[in-house]
């Protein structure tokens, strides 16, 4: 009875899982910069990866989305390999990386729309607007993205979380980068509101993470 | 489609903010072929000796001038990473880029041919000829282009080994254009030539794609 209960328990949190690593390891440059790492983020779940600088932590989340080859080892969505369900995953994931992925000759008008429809989101563009006047970005529309500041191009990038509502799985690396404190409360109530809602989240930060939600560590080492 | 349709017009739009960077190869082109009378001569055999050859060379080295664009600014501002996180086909992804590169930058070289083809005396079939190959054959200059692009987009300064790279994979190409436009000339046949040229291009189109979307994917790496 007990046996049973266990592994019903078992199976339901596997059910849960939504990424999973095992036994990943990556070298770049020659450099082994983790080996044998596992892990694994459930639905609501906050993986939030700690380290100093050229420990990884930035090439471990472009391996988990598949962006970066590992050398060894897998990573799983919803237990399945992530390159054999990689439209699938792509389909549920919005990555944040360090380079915004904003054309800077486009003004954010055009370069979310053109995101939503390559990512296979319908999103208006009057939803479009709201979002940036949620953010803060009234009148900055159609300004070419070269034109704003740092924190503003930021914000724009940010504005993605807002319009894939396909996605259970957040991977941002640094979000907070350049953003004013308004900025980061922003971002951390719709972080934690996504969490809440059965998102989950991987994401890395070098200030401290003021979020009034369990979170699970990972600290990665700087190797020689 | 949908993705699709919206990339292309995303490309068309910013090739539209980039008009002065367009237009330089296509100035670079006119004046190439504009030295040439002047540097060998007003004679009209010379020029319609050399015609064909250096319109096809201007016209590679031209299009090589203006290549890079293809990915360089996605792949520096991010853009390359949302879009080989969106889920859509990266070999699909790669063709329209190419058509789009090759509406804005190769087809206005098209577009001003007839005006060299006066500068440099070619009589009506051999601008026929030439404006035949040049439809079948800068396709393929913007198709393999597209691999090496995708390939030195993560080093700096690719440009000079871009040259290298593809100068010599377009040999067959030029000799085979050439020779289409010097059997005009003589007025003979030259359905072979289009016929190898035609063979070449669709071998690339088949290929082209799948390679560059490899390539692109590495450079992430």
């Amino acid at each position: 009875m007990l046996l049973s209960a266990r592994l019903f328990f078992h199976i339901l949190r596997d059910t849960l899982v939504v990424l999973s690593a095992h036994d990943l390891s990556v070298v770049k440059s020659d450099r082994l910069l983790f080996d044998k790492l596992n892990f694994s983020v459930e639905q609501g779940g906050l993986l939030y990866v700690k380290g100093p600088n050229g420990a990884g932590k930035t090439s471990l989340l472009r391996v988990l989305c598949g962006l970066l080859d590992s050398e060894s080892g897998e990573v799983n969505f919803k237990q399945q390999a992530i390159h054999s369900v990689s439209s699938s995953f792509h389909h549920q994931l919005v990555y944040f990386g360090h380079k915004a992925g904003l054309n800077l000759r486009l003004s954010a008008i055009e370069n979310l729309d053109f995101w939503c429809k390559q990512h296979e989101q319908n999103v208006s563009i009057e939803q479009i607007y709201q979002t940036l006047a949620e953010l803060q970005l009234v009148g900055l529309e159609e300004l070419p993205i070269g034109h704003l500041s740092a924190g503003q191009q930021r914000r724009v990038a940010l504005a993605r979380l807002w319009f894939k509502s396909s996605a259970c799985l957040w991977i941002l690396d640094e979000p907070f980068t350049a953003l004013d404190t308004s900025g980061i409360s922003l971002l951390m109530n719709k972080i934690a509101d996504f969490l809440r809602s059965g998102g989950a989240v991987v994401m890395t930060s070098h200030q401290d993470l003021e979020l009034d939600y369990p979170k699970q560590e990972l600290v990665l080492e700087y190797r020689i | 489609m949908t993705p699709l349709w919206a990339l292309f017009k995303r490309d068309l739009t910013l090739a539209f903010h980039q008009r002065a960077e367009l237009i330089q190869p296509l100035i670079f082109f006119m004046l190439v072929v504009s030295l040439f009378p002047l540097g060998v001569g007003p004679n009209p055999a010379t020029l319609q000796m050399i015609g064909p050859g250096v319109i096809w060379v201007a016209a590679i080295l031209s299009s090589l001038m203006g290549l890079e664009r293809l990915f360089r600014d996605d792949f520096q501002d991010g853009s390359l990473e949302q879009l080989l996180l969106s889920g859509s086909a990266l070999p699909l992804v790669a063709l329209v880029k190419v058509t789009t590169h090759w509406l804005t930058s190769i087809l206005p070289l098209l577009i001003l041919s007839p005006l060299l083809a006066l500068f440099l005396h070619l009589n009506e079939a051999m601008y026929w000829a030439l404006l035949a190959t040049l439809i079948l054959g800068t396709p393929l200059l913007s198709l393999l282009g597209a691999i090496a692009v995708a390939l030195t987009v993560g080093l700096n300064r690719g440009g000079v080994l871009l040259a290298l790279l593809l100068v010599p994979i377009f040999i067959p190409l030029l000799i085979f254009a050439t020779s289409a436009v010097d059997a005009a000339a003589l007025s003979l046949p030259y359905n072979a030539q289009l016929a190898i040229i035609g063979a070449m291009l669709l071998f690339a189109l088949a290929l082209a794609p799948f390679a560059t979307a490899y390539a692109l994917r590495v450079s992430q790496n």
